[in-house]
């Protein structure tokens, strides 16, 4: 392996600035006690008098139109207050952008008659008791005139293009690096629909109150889903608030959809609390999910491993009403050097829901395709796979040619191989026998794009000597309460104890949402700028009012200002597994990866993003995978009984850990967390796998039946 | 979820009295699967009769008489019985490979054997199934069926029986007791289950109103080398793709006895005659315990996405054959 300039291992980092000493350190999370005691309220519990439930009624066909919604047998059952649908829902207004663009019309329900899919909304029973409004929607006859549907997803179907939002990266001449490559690898590879189903589903209440309509809601940013309510109902923005004290998982499906514009509708109808919770079934329609995808990888290398030609290509779907992209071939372009690049990934619009953003959107099917790819590279060359990257670290962005911030990924395979012990592989496939077990190891890279968004913040001095601080951020089970609370301390040189975090209410002014993992370094920008403001006015003396001293922050131009470079965390991840062919039972016996994501604030909350980011991949490798019913156009078995992810027993012993990486264009040395663990987890444990077996597996995933039929021995493919 | 009423029997007689004729009623016993059936609308009964109360849970094992098994015996209390444990090793772990603890703490051993399918197609209000709704079609022939069944199914239905305990069960020649408003009954486990033919939404063979009293095993010393081996898509906590219940007794090098039953591959707990019959009297070779398989799995028919079971049954009967002929050498 070549030098690198990072070195010590820890699971503290240094500090960017002279701290307080909080930031670095374990902190349990502030409001555990109110979690684990159950004081902690989620937006379905929130109790109001005079609440009514609503619940939604899907489509049950994949393409066509609303003939009739039956309405009248409904109203007359016991308990049922409105039945809302195309036919008599207020109108919205589905003309606006929000901080992503065009939206998805998945949130303006009931508008037309059209059905663009299995599981769309058409309409919403109101009753007095969630049982009873559940029986009626069950209830609900909705005749539909029926249309041809295609629901099935395959490489090059005929309607793919390739989208204006997703560029194609272009360097060199491909065909011409790789005709002068001495050794070529060519490989494809699928990835299957995959859906985030976060414990708590999304529900939401809503009613008006002193001329604002209050939302309730589990989402994951609050000021964000206000200003979409305000555009869909058109309300002024002031008269919007949403809060989200408390959610459980979000995973990039929790923004503005069905069931918040339902409540908001149906309390703006009937003039009381309306709430409404999705069902787990109805989640799989509603809150988006990771397209498929199927790719394709062409590595150029002269015999030395020197990558000469780069090309990933990946194909995903979407929805007939909205594009949405999932760009796993834009994974590799700040991972390696080579003389020529190009990547695209193109999409083709079919009748089935809207996929969205799922953590680590594009990074996480496409890690797994490029680094397998990696791994075959490295077989081929017979050369250790990590010696392999090493060989093709740039030192500028590839395609970019824009300088790094940082860059740790060798630091991470370095302390990762010593770690796990790579030095000792011997790198031959399916030599290693454990009774009906074989066994193997295997690795892969891992990296994030590091970004911050504008946000706003405003942190007061209290006369009691205690600060609260208050900021539009989203805790969607991360632990980011805790760490801005860490964060405000060390910034106002005071114990954590004194600082009140308030998150998570619109009302607080704009942030960004917890999203991209770029939620806890963007806010932490607004408080810290926020919390030096005021520690330079509380210096010059004087005594507090009773209303304390507010100083408010604003980091839009700060943020706007940051210098254009390639900035990223890295991580290496390592998997060994243990593979039973005549049953193809694949089990996991231990996981390592280390990761230069930034300054860690919270250890212990750090590595449960990081852990679960791993068991994410583990469960994308092995189990998770959405059945699509070709005749229906639906799924089947979408519910946490069919659709299965790992088990306890499916989870190893699985170590996290990190390099000292705090980066120098943050105030705090951030970088974001929350999505890196997933990256690359599932190559590492499918190079793995082949090292076990000497198949090897390149589509997702590694089901008994493949592994069982494709067998071991050899160098074969499944 | 439709509203019902919900009365609790406290003995077999007033159980049986309770539910009377009503086709609308059900017996709930743990309620591990009919509540998760009632809330997806699959079931909608009018009426609970709970037995869970019965005087039925005790496991009493003899000698000459074998092993019985009070119908609302929890799955937990059958697995870590010390007589099963000792005599019938394999129905411990076949129960302990189902569900989860929370969930075998609750599911008792009549309610186990009357579960229904996982198919994905039953249990889905929006999708047509012949066991559902009769006449309405089997999607999963052409649709998504990759875990469904390879051996006794029709055209009009190819799910698989969803319980690890029926299968051992099956192997150790299970009879069923039962109560009926004429009086009490049996019936052989291998007579229970229904074939599917072209009514699949006919289960069992127990007469209407029947309440399950419990499940007696005869004696069996074979039994008390037997093992269970599940093979699922994650490593705990979901239903088989393939089960396998083996007891073997070799002697010299000989199959003396031999008992296998297969889970997950029929619409119910399969047992595995051809192959016993093959393997009786032969060697105890890797060889035979395959040409044994391979007799059983003749009768198999595939989709085009299950076929992978014939091999791994087959796989499956090797290897627990294998080492329960190793085990019986040392």
């Amino acid at each position: 392996m070549t030098g690198t300039t990072t070195t010590t291992t820890t699971t503290a980092t240094t500090a960017a600035t002279a701290t307080f000493g909080a930031v670095g350190a374990a902190h349990t999370r502030v409001e555990g006690v109110a979690k684990v005691t159950g004081a902690a309220r989620y937006a379905g519990e929130v109790p109001y008098p005079e609440l009514a439930h609503g619940w939604l009624v899907l489509s049950t066909v994949a393409r066509g139109r609303i003939r009739a919604v039956e309405s009248a047998p409904v109203l007359a059952m016991p308990g049922v207050v409105a039945v809302l649908h195309h036919e008599n829902a207020p109108r919205l207004n589905g003309d606006y952008t929000n901080a992503f663009g065009v939206p998805d019309p998945i949130a303006q329900i009931f508008q037309h008659d059209r059905v663009p899919f299995v599981g769309w909304p058409v309409a919403l029973v109101v009753a007095e008791t969630p049982e009873q409004a559940r029986e009626a929607a069950e209830a609900l006859v909705v005749e539909y005139d029926e249309e041809p549907h295609d629901v099935v997803f395959a490489a090059g179907l005929p309607g793919v293009y390739a989208p204006e939002s997703a560029p194609a990266a272009q360097k060199g001449d491909l065909e011409v690096e790789l005709a002068a490559s001495a050794v070529v690898v060519d490989a494809e590879y699928s990835t299957p629909e995959e859906h985030h189903n976060p414990m708590e589903p999304h529900a939401a209440i809503a009613r008006w109150d002193g001329g604002r309509l209050e939302v309730v809601d589990s989402n994951q940013g609050s000021r964000f889903v206000a200003d979409e309510l305000a555009k869909l109902f058109s309300l002024d923005p002031q008269s919007v608030r949403v809060r989200s004290e408390h959610v459980g998982g979000g995973f990039g499906s929790k923004g503005t959809r069905p069931h918040s514009v339902a409540a908001a509708m149906a309390a703006t109808v009937l003039q009381r609390p309306v709430r409404v919770v999705l069902t787990r079934r109805q989640m799989f329609s509603l809150v988006g999910y990771r397209s498929p995808t199927a790719q394709r990888v062409r590595l150029g290398a002269d015999a030395d491993g020197r990558l000469r030609a780069f090309d990933h290509r990946a194909e995903c779907l979407t929805s007939t009403v909205y594009e949405f992209v999932e760009r796993a071939a834009e994974f590799g372009r700040a991972m390696y050097d080579s003389d020529a690049h190009y990547s695209q990934t193109r999409v083709v619009p079919l009748d089935v829901p809207t996929p969205s953003w799922m953590r680590a959107p594009g990074e996480a099917p496409g890690s797994f395709a490029l680094e397998s790819a990696l791994d075959e590279l490295a077989e081929k060359c017979g050369l250790d796979p990590i010696a392999l990257r090493a060989r093709n670290e740039p030192a500028v962005g590839p395609v970019s040619g824009l300088p790094f911030s940082g860059r740790n990924l060798l630091a991470c395979f370095e302390e990762g191989a010593s770690r796990f012990g790579w030095a000792d592989r011997d790198p031959r496939p399916g030599v290693r026998r454990e009774g009906r077990w074989l066994l193997g190891t295997g690795t892969a890279a891992s990296t994030f794009p590091v970004l911050s968004a504008p946000s706003t913040a405003a942190v007061t001095a209290e006369p009691d000597g205690t600060f609260t601080v208050r900021i539009t951020a989203s805790d969607i089970g991360t632990g980011a309460r805790t760490a801005l609370t860490l964060i405000a301390a060390d910034a106002l040189e005071v114990a954590p104890e004194r600082i009140r975090m308030r998150i998570a209410d619109s009302d607080f002014g704009f942030a960004m949402i917890a999203g991209g993992s770029m939620g806890t370094r963007s806010w932490a920008w607004a408080i810290r700028v926020a919390a030096d403001e005021l520690r330079e006015r509380l210096a010059l003396g004087g005594g507090i009012p009773p209303e304390g001293i507010t100083a408010r922050s604003d980091t839009s131009q700060a943020v706007g200002a940051l210098e254009q470079k390639e900035r990223h965390s890295f991580g290496a991840q390592f998997a060994e597994v243990a593979v039973d062919v005549t049953s193809g039972e694949v089990r996991v016996r231990r996981m390592l990866g280390i990761f230069a994501a930034g300054r860690i604030v919270n250890p212990l909350t750090a590595r449960g993003q990081f852990v679960g980011g791993m068991v994410w991949g583990l469960s994308m490798a092995l189990h998770e995978e959405a059945h699509r019913d070709r005749a229906s156009g639906g799924h089947v078995g979408a519910d946490l009984a069919g659709y299965h992810f790992s088990a306890h027993a499916d989870v190893p012993d699985i170590e996290a850990d990190w390099v000292d990486d705090p980066d120098p264009g943050d105030p705090v040395g951030i970088k974001g967390i929350g999505e890196i663990g997933v990256v690359g987890a599932a190559a590492a444990i499918a190079n793995a796998v082949w090292h076990a077996t000497g198949v090897r597996h390149r589509n997702l995933p590694i089901r008994p039946d493949r592994v069982l039929l494709a067998g071991a021995g050899g160098d074969r493919d499944a | 979820m439709r509203e019902f009423d919900y009365e609790r029997a406290h003995d077999v007689t007033g159980a049986v009295a309770l539910l009377g004729a009503d086709p609308d009623a059900r017996y709930l016993g743990g309620g591990t699967n009919l509540v998760d059936l009632m809330k997806s609308g699959v079931e909608r009964p009018a009426r609970l009769v709970d037995v869970r109360e019965l005087p039925l849970d005790r496991v009493e094992f003899t000698r000459n008489d074998g092993l019985r098994i009070g119908a609302t015996v929890t799955n937990s209390d059958l697995a870590a019985h010390p007589d099963v444990r000792r005599h019938y090793p394999a129905l411990t772990q076949a129960v302990l490979a189902g569900a989860s603890g929370q969930l075998r703490n609750m599911a008792t051993v009549g309610g186990n054997l009357l579960q229904r399918t996982r198919c994905g197609y039953f249990t889905d209000l929006a999708k047509p199934c012949n066991k559902r709704v009769p006449g309405s079609g089997c999607p999963a022939v052409e649709g998504e069926h990759h875990n469904h069944a390879i051996l006794g199914a029709s055209a009009h239905c190819v799910a698989t029986h969803p319980s690890d305990m029926a299968v051992a069960l099956t192997a150790f020649d299970a009879v069923i007791s039962y109560e009926t408003a004429d009086g009490p009954g049996k019936l052989p486990l291998a007579e229970f289950y229904l074939p599917v033919g072209d009514t699949p939404h006919l289960e069992t063979a127990l007469p209407p109103g029947a309440l399950i009293t419990g499940v007696t095993l005869p004696a069996a010393p074979v039994a008390a080398r037997s093992r269970y081996r599940k093979v699922r898509e994650r490593a705990s906590y979901a239903f088989a793709i393939g089960s396998i219940a083996a007891a073997l007794d070799v002697h010299d090098g000989v199959v003396r006895e031999v008992r296998l039953a297969f889970g997950a591959v029929a619409s119910r707990p399969w047992r595995a005659r051809a192959a016993e019959r093959a393997l009786t009297g032969g060697p105890a070779s890797a060889e035979a315990f395959a040409a044994a398989a391979d007799a059983e799995l003749e009768a198999a028919r595939t989709l085009p996405h299950n076929g992978y079971k014939v091999p791994l049954m087959r796989n499956l009967v090797v290897a627990m054959l294998t080492e329960l002929t190793e085990e019986a050498a040392r």
